[in-house]
C-alpha cells in the first residue's frame, strides 16, 4: 500500500501470465489422463496455484501490508471451515 | 514562477481506507461464490458418475479459450495499472480498453457455449433435462447458475472498467490518483480468480 512502492516492474506481470497459461495447460493435460480421485486434488491444486499467482502478483498481496493479506486469508479460512463442518455432515451422517 | 504555482492540491480520499473497503467487499464475493462451490462439492460426492457424465457434454476448447481470454485480460488490467502509476496515461488507456474488448470476447464466447447447449435441449426445467438422472440435472442447475453469476460479473466488471476508462481520459484517474483504477482492477482479477475454479471443476472432471 505504501504509495511510493514500484511494482517489481511489469515485466513481472508478462512472466505471471506466462506462468498461468502453463499451468492452464498442465491442468488440460493432468484432466486428460483419466487419474480419477486423483485429478480432482490435482486441479484443485494447480487452480489454487494459479488463484495464489493471480493474488500475490496482479492484486498486489505481495506488496500489500499484513491487515489486507489478514483480510482475505480470514475468508478463505472461514471458508475452509463451513466446507469441513459440511463435509463431516454429509460423510459421517 | 513562485513556488506557489507548482504546488499540486494533494488527493482528497483515504487511500488506505478505500482499497481496506474493496478487500472487505471481495471477503464478500468469496462467500458468495464459496457457497455455491459448497453445494457443488457436496452433489458431486453424492453424484460422482453423473457429474462425470453430464461434464462430458461441456465443450474443454470452449472452456480453455475463455480461461486463456479472462488470463490475458487480468494482465493487461495489470498493466494499465502499472503504467497510469508510473504517469504513462496513453498505454494504461490502451490496456484498459484490451480489457474490456477481452472481456466482450468471454461473452460473445459463453454466448455460443450457452446457445449449443440451449439448443440441445439443456436449460433448466427443460424437458430433455428432466429426463436425465437426478444428479446430471442438479449438474446443469449448477453449471447454469454458477457460470450465469460468473457471467453477470463480468458484465458488471465491464461496465465498472467502461467508467474507469473515462475518468481516466478526463484524467480524474491519473498517475497521482488511482486508487478507483487500482479497485476497480481488483475486482476484475476477482472475476479471474472465480474462473480459475469455475473451469476445471465444471469442464474438466474425468
Amino acid at each position: 500500500m505504501k504509495e511510493e512502492h514500484k511494482d517489481a516492474g511489469l515485466k513481472s506481470y508478462v512472466f505471471v501470465w506466462l506462468g498461468l497459461l502453463v499451468l492452464t495447460a498442465i491442468t488440460i493435460t493432468v484432466a486428460g489422463l483419466h487419474l480419477g480421485n486423483f485429478s480432482t486434488v490435482t486441479a484443485v491444486l494447480i487452480a489454487t496455484i494459479k488463484a495464489l499467482l493471480v493474488l500475490y502478483f496482479f492484486m498486489h498481496l505481495k506488496y500489500e501490508p499484513p491487515l489486507l493479506r489478514f483480510i482475505f486469508a480470514a475468508s478463505v479460512l472461514t471458508l475452509t471451515v463451513i466446507i469441513i463442518l459440511t463435509f463431516t455432515d454429509v460423510w459421517f451422517r | 514562477m513562485s513556488a506557489e504555482t507548482e504546488i499540486k492540491a494533494a488527493p482528497h480520499g483515504d487511500y488506505v481506507g478505500a482499497k481496506v473497503g474493496m478487500w472487505l467487499f471481495l471477503v464478500t464475493e468469496v462467500l458468495l461464490f464459496g457457497g455455491m462451490f459448497l453445494l457443488y462439492s457436496v452433489f458431486r460426492s453424492k453424484y460422482p458418475q453423473d457429474f462425470h457424465e453430464a461434464a462430458k457434454e461441456l465443450s474443454v476448447a470452449l472452456g480453455a479459450a475463455n480461461t486463456v481470454i479472462l488470463l490475458t485480460s487480468s494482465l493487461t488490467m495489470a498493466l494499465s495499472i502499472g503504467y497510469l502509476r508510473s504517469g504513462k496515461k496513453k498505454p494504461s488507456v490502451l490496456f484498459q480498453t484490451a480489457t474490456i474488448l477481452l472481456g466482450f470476447a468471454f461473452l460473445v464466447n459463453k454466448y455460443f457455449e450457452w446457445g449449443a447447449k440451449i439448443q440441445h435441449g439443456l436449460y433448466p426445467d427443460s424437458p430433455e433435462l428432466l429426463a436425465l438422472p437426478k444428479g446430471e440435472i442438479l449438474f446443469y442447475g449448477l453449471y447454469y447458475v454458477m457460470t450465469g453469476l460468473h457471467g453477470l460479473h463480468v458484465i458488471v466488471g465491464m461496465i465498472i472498467l467502461s467508467v474507469l476508462l473515462v475518468f481516466t481520459s478526463k484524467d480524474i484517474v491519473n498517475g497521482h490518483s488511482f486508487i478507483k483504477l487500482e479497485n476497480g482492477g481488483l475486482y476484475w482479477h476477482l472475476v479471474d480468480l472465480i474462473w480459475i475454479y469455475l473451469f476445471p471443476l465444471f469442464y474438466l472432471i474425468t
